[in-house]
């Protein structure tokens, strides 16, 4: 007689962005496979983890691309949710779940909403934005879709480590703020390396006929990069924490508008 | 006579003055606002306690030059316009201090 129960395999990843350890627990091995394939450079053997989410791989007709990403807290809980995903966050039990097909963007969606809210709670955020470190520093380049985030990226020299062409993390860290590596790309399609650099400017981009660059005022510097922060939840405290978070930020780093034309020696201006 | 009305500052917003200007965030929809000086002064000065003439009169007509009668027409009307977009609250009543934000000041 065959067995009444059979033994489940539980396979497991821990994915490290920003220095924070996620285990991400599957009971698929293919979805493992997609996620060490997709966060590359970004697993990680550490045991110990930060945060932890059970996958539940629904069948593929579970989907409605066009629906809007909501995001909400209940009773200590986050609720996420988009057409191609559910996910439930408890951060007090550093336990969560998350319900969706076997895709990699997925996943992508919820890791970053995560980091959001737990970046928000520590001064920093996550930015559209390319970035890269140079002699030990970081630079910021952000700006919305084409913009040049790609474009800047691109031209960066031999001795720039990509963080990102697309989206960057910052954490704050006592007094300086700090640039992480992150696996979220944009259209140049490279995964950023997973290193850090304290953040020396925030550059906004903008394509024009020659390369120059310009201080920009503080109320600007804030209203743009707010504009460029990604924040998906409409709570009151995380809004306050995000709002408050942009505004130091605007007053401890050095805000320019770069004005560039595709060529590499717009990098000699970057310093 | 015409009732006093009180103004004071939402808790349902984020404020930061940031140079010369002072930027609020609504906690609805994360919508984000630039105030004019009047606005600006108007924001800073509701405390839910004083009436809106005084704040007028010590506040407003000191610093630019307009008759009170005017300013307070137009200060009511900026009210009433930062009321709808969920910044101020007002009521011709003084309005709790539980009820008003407290304004940001870092360096």
């Amino acid at each position: 007689m065959p067995g009444l129960a059979t033994q489940i395999e539980r396979y497991s990843v821990v994915i490290a962005i920003g220095g924070v350890p996620v285990r991400v627990n599957t009971t698929d091995g293919g979805f493992l496979e997609i996620l060490q394939k997709r966060y590359a450079g970004f697993v990680c053997a550490e045991p110990h983890a930060e945060f932890e989410f059970d996958v539940d791989l629904a069948p593929p007709a579970f989907a409605n691309p066009d629906a809007d990403v909501s995001v909400t807290h209940r009773s200590g809980r986050w609720f996420m949710e988009r057409g191609d995903f559910r996910a439930e966050w408890n951060p007090a039990a550093r336990r969560g779940s998350i319900h969706q097909t076997a895709n990699p963007y997925s996943i992508d969606a919820v890791l970053r909403i995560v980091h959001t809210l737990v970046l928000a709670g520590q001064g920093g955020f996550l930015l559209h934005s390319a970035s890269a470190i140079r002699n030990g520093k970081a630079f910021l380049f952000a700006g919305i879709s084409g913009a040049g985030k790609t474009t800047i990226a691109r031209l960066a020299p031999a001795d720039a480590t990509l963080l990102t062409d697309e989206i960057s993390y910052v954490r704050k860290e006592d007094d300086r703020y700090v640039a992480f590596g992150t696996p979220f790309t944009g259209e140049l399609a490279k995964l950023g390396e997973n290193t850090s650099a304290p953040v020396t400017a925030l550059y906004l981009l903008a394509q024009g006929a020659g390369n120059r660059v310009e201080s920009v005022a503080a109320a600007d510097a804030g209203r743009e990069l707010l504009s460029n922060v990604l924040f998906f939840a409409e709570d009151q405290e995380m809004v306050q924490r995000v709002f408050q978070g942009a505004c130091d930020f605007v007053q401890r780093v050095p805000v320019y508008r770069l004005t560039f034309m595709p060529d590499a020696r717009v990098w000699e201006m970057i310093q | 006579m015409k009732k006093k009305l009180y103004v004071a500052r939402s808790p349902r917003i984020a404020a930061r003055m940031l140079g010369e200007e002072m930027l609020v965030m609504s906690g609805q929809g994360s919508t984000l606002f630039t105030l004019n000086p009047t606005a600006t002064i108007l924001w800073q000065a509701a405390d839910g306690a004083t009436p809106l003439d005084e704040i007028v009169e010590r506040r407003i007509c000191s610093e630019f030059e307009v008759k009170p009668e005017e300013a307070l027409r137009d200060a009511e009307a900026l009210a009433e316009d930062l009321a709808k977009h969920g910044i101020l609250l007002i009521s011709e009543e003084p309005i709790a201090s539980h009820a008003v934000v407290q304004e940001q000041h870092r360096p």
